[in-house]
């Protein structure tokens, strides 16, 4: 798998302050090297009360956003852009030591590639924080059986860990059946206004984008006339805020929580009823700005503004609103690679990924830059340069495309894209050829146009170049791949392991009370889930989604003082445990006790480790 | 489709390829053309193609196979500077408008345009007019049979009865025709265009146009042997891996070759 270098997380050790001082102020951590430096946020409730108690209105200071484009490497974490798991979303680290509540750092995120360097970092910062924690031994009790045997190098021991427990309020439905129906087009004479409006205000989640001159560019439900009025005031009262030095980041209304992310020339809105924290929100706007990076590039975006301000975004974005939209419902449905700013891959033997790994260095010509086999979604294998790494955020708007959208998978043959990709480059396109196999029945061909391939067969061969004349070159590579692979058996194999389906929590431990989990490991910056079995539709997936949302805000507030978090509703128990190495967030039954829940993590945590080399990508093809 | 093949033609016919681009502003239908050829089939409120879509389909003429090596295009704005990539080496091209639309067949002519002056001299040019079972009539133009939708409804039937016939939903205009069929085919003469009327959703005329398309190819630009470019490449592509790179410059190299050493003689 990609190695992702960790710029940026040697700042944490060093910008530590001790702990001890219980009226230190917050301190603020420069997240970026490229990145202005800006005045610490307001204190902020800690830990869950902010979702349920949200403030009003939270600013910042104006203009120091500097956008997503900050540290922007070839070699790029998932920290970069859109993994802001601090409360507000914020591009800085703000570590706030009050005497109440001692806080240990939720700093980390996952950093793909080169675990030491900066698991070191991160541990360093935990471990100046651990004589503060009272209910240390509590945990420690509830994980010590296993501490030792995943702790090899002494520092990511879960009994640093302080303890939560929360009683949680179950999520708000969503009405799936009609959340994503179109609303009808207002008519001449305006007669059925009413009902157009009426069924705007019925959809759980809104996505605006406006100019900041104040011109729609797009949104996820209604035509102009419905929006128009409500635009008008978010634009208002944004610009209310500018007007004062400060941009207004997020407010309440209504029982929906909006958040605003501004971009230079952009504001993008969501406007949420489900349970969300605002840096949740913040991710999914910021993966949307980067949806439209990529199909214009930021010098394109700045151009176009800088010619004419009131510039109309909408017709050189023309084609790309399905591909916003398809991210929009996804992180609607919920989305837990979003959620966790990680990848799923495809569960493999070792040696049978070795294999394609191999093929894949084998098939490589100098002009591609990426090539990944990718299995509805999941990686099976990556082919790169050592010197550049792939972004999380950018596959996550290529699987996109791909997978959730249908112009290209529907299409049939192969395709030719010009896209840029933000993480790796926001200046300049790339050319991706894409090929869709059909593995049916062991009877490997190309995908014929319009077959039908449900998302989670859909197998793509994609090949990543610079120079946009090398698709034929491109073509070859796929047909070798092709060849290859079916000579040895290996599309077969993924084809096996495709049908295989994710395997129940039971089948990973026999008896376990855990309905699903998800295990972030954040030096893989991957994740792995047992399957949905239990959650079939939509509204049950999402209601499990919230609960993760919940447990994720819980251990990711910026105030967090937890790593390991429990909590109990009505409808479900559920833990979080959180440490330098992995991220766990599980569900069981409501009256699963605590024990249980920590005793089927700590097994989860064992299976993973037995299992690493085949549920993540390790290392991958490199050249 | 009568005169398609799915590969196993018979042995001694000679086959060809020839790479065909389709042009057009986006939503004409270049998509669902290509659709309806390849796969014999359609569909509505189709999502936009992204970037470009690279498809084969063979076609069986009396003295020789054709194989198509077809390139559809987005046809946004932004992708109009990467064109001239997919028209380079061209040996025919669709430009495809929407005959509900004017302003669309005003961007086909500048297509034609363009390809006149940047593409191969003997590029044949096709200009479509999709979408024709959105009309209700037949233009008065004494064409009745290029507008088989119609199911028999006559101009005395009001539009209404014809239109309910095609399809229900999208039929609130009775005739949703803005570009007469006798503008476009005078344009088309002048140009010395190929030019047709189809509709990509009942399939009407859309084997016609490739067809037509394939019997105008000069014979002089037929590249003569089995394969062709994608032949080629997989004969690359099997060869080994040691020197991969190599191999698809080379490919590409010939391709490029054959096609001038062709158009010389
Ligand atoms: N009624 C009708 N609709 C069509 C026809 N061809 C395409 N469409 C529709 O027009 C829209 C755009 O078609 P598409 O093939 O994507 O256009 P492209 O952008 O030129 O490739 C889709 O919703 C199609 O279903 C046609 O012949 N008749
Ligand atoms: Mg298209």
């Amino acid at each position: 798998m990609p190695r992702l270098a960790n710029d940026g997380d040697d700042h944490n050790t060093q910008a530590h302050s001790s702990p001890s001082t219980p009226q230190s102020p917050e301190t603020t951590i420069e997240r970026s090297k490229l990145e202005v430096p800006r005045p610490p946020l307001p204190p902020r409730p800690t830990n869950l009360s902010t979702l349920r108690s949200r403030p009003s209105t939270s600013y910042q200071e104006h203009g120091s956003k500097d956008g997503l484009l900050s540290g922007t490497t070839t070699a790029v974490t998932t920290t970069d852009v859109n993994t802001y798991t601090t409360n507000d979303g914020s591009r800085k680290l703000h570590t706030s030591i009050g005497s109440r509540s001692p806080s240990s750092s939720t700093l980390k995120r996952g950093v793909i590639g080169s675990p030491r360097l900066s698991d070191t970092g991160d541990s360093s910062s935990l471990r100046s924080y651990v004589p503060q924690l009272e209910t240390r031994e509590e945990v420690s009790s509830l994980f010590g059986d296993h501490i030792t045997e995943e702790d090899d190098e002494g520092n990511s021991r879960p009994s640093q860990d302080v303890f939560s427990s929360q009683f949680e309020a179950d999520a708000i439905d969503i009405d799936f059946d009609k959340e994503f129906d179109s609303i009808p087009e207002v008519d001449e004479d305006g007669n059925n206004e009413e009902l157009a409006h009426s069924l705007w205000r019925s959809k759980s989640k809104h996505f605006m984008i406006l100019s900041a001159a104040g011109k729609p560019i797009y949104t996820r439900h209604g035509s102009d006339a419905v929006i128009s009025g409500y635009i008008g005031i978010i634009q208002t009262i944004i610009s209310f805020y500018q007007s004062s030095g400060t941009s207004l980041r997020s407010f309440s209304s209504a029982g929906a929580r909006f958040v605003i992310l501004s971009q230079a020339n952009l504001f993008l809105v969501a406007i949420s009823r489900i349970l969300e924290s605002d840096s949740q929100l913040r991710l999914q706007l910021e993966a949307l700005y980067m949806q439209i990076l990529s199909t214009l590039t930021l010098p394109n975006l700045t151009h176009i503004f800088s010619v004419r301000p009131s510039s109309d975004l909408r017709r050189p974005l023309q084609g790309t609103e399905v591909l916003l939209s398809s991210l929009a419902d996804s992180f609607t449905r919920g989305s837990p690679s979003t959620l966790l700013s990680a990848l799923e891959s495809l569960k493999l033997r070792k040696s049978h990924r070795d294999i394609i790994n191999n093929t894949l260095l084998k098939s490589r010509v100098d002009e591609l830059l990426y090539g990944l086999i990718v299995a509805g979604g999941r990686l099976v294998s990556v082919v790169r340069p050592k010197k550049h790494s792939l972004h999380p955020g950018d596959l996550q708007l290529i699987f996109n495309m791909l997978f959730e959208a249908e112009g290209v998978k529907a299409g049939g043959g192969e395709s030719w894209i010009p896209l840029c990709l933000p993480g790796f480059n926001p200046k300049g396109y790339l050319y991706m050829f894409v090929s869709f196999l059909s593995l049916k029945n062991n009877n490997i061909r190309q995908a014929a146009a319009e077959e039908e391939i449900p998302k989670e067969d859909a197998v793509a061969i994609i090949l990543i170049s610079a120079n946009k004349e090398s698709f034929e070159s491109m073509r070859s590579v796929k047909n070798y791949l092709v060849h290859e692979l079916g000579r040895s058996r290996s599309l077969a194999t993924i084809q096996n392991a495709i049908q295989a389906g994710r395997p129940l929590p039971t089948d990973i431990i026999p008896g376990t009370v855990l309905r699903h989990f998800l295990f972030k490991s954040k030096a893989n910056v991957q994740f792995f889930m047992p399957s949905f079995t239990s959650y079939e539709t939509p509204r049950l997936r999402r209601r499990l989604l919230s609960v993760y949302h919940e447990l994720h805000a819980s251990v990711h507030t910026k105030h967090a003082s937890v790593k390991v978090h429990h909590s109990v509703s009505a409808s479900h128990a559920a833990l979080a445990w959180v440490t330098p190495m992995f991220e766990l967030y599980c569900v069981a039954g409501p009256s699963t006790g605590r024990n249980a829940l920590a005793h089927s993590a700590n097994k989860v945590v064992q299976w993973v480790q037995k299992e690493e080399e085949r549920i993540f990508l390790i290392g991958g093809a490199v050249f | 489709m009568a005169n398609t093949t799915s590969g196993g033609a018979s042995a001694p016919k000679p086959s060809s390829s020839v790479k065909l681009v389709l042009l057009g502003e986006a939503a004409v239908g270049k998509s669902s053309l290509v659709l309806r050829f390849v796969n014999n089939d359609f569909q509505e409120n189709k999502e936009p193609t992204i970037g470009a879509a690279f498809l084969t389909q063979k076609i069986s003429l009396p003295n020789r196979i054709i194989k198509f090596e077809i390139w559809d295009t987005a046809g946004q704005e932004r992708f109009a500077s990467l064109a001239p990539m997919y028209y380079r080496n061209a040996q025919a091209a669709l430009v495809v408008y929407d005959l509900t639309k004017p302003t669309s067949l005003i961007k086909a002519k500048h297509w034609v345009a363009e390809l006149q002056r940047q593409a191969s001299p003997g590029i044949v040019i096709a200009l479509v007019g999709n979408k024709l079972d959105l009309c209700a009539d037949a233009e008065g133009s004494g064409d009745a049979e290029t507008a088989p939708s119609e199911g028999g409804g006559d101009a005395e039937t009001g539009a209404e009865g014809a239109a309910a016939d095609v399809e229900a939903e999208t039929q609130t205009d009775t005739n949703a025709r803005k570009v007469p069929k006798r503008e476009a085919k005078a344009y088309a003469e002048e140009e010395s265009l190929l030019f047709f009327e189809t509709s990509a959703k009942t399939g009407s005329n859309v084997a016609d146009v490739f067809t037509a398309i394939a019997n105008s190819i000069p014979e002089s630009s037929l590249k003569s042997g089995r394969g062709g470019g994608a032949a080629g490449a997989t004969q690359a592509a099997l060869s080994g891996a040691a020197n991969r790179a190599e191999e698809a410059r080379v490919n590409l190299g010939e391709r490029g070759k054959d096609v001038k050493d062709n158009c010389a003689c």
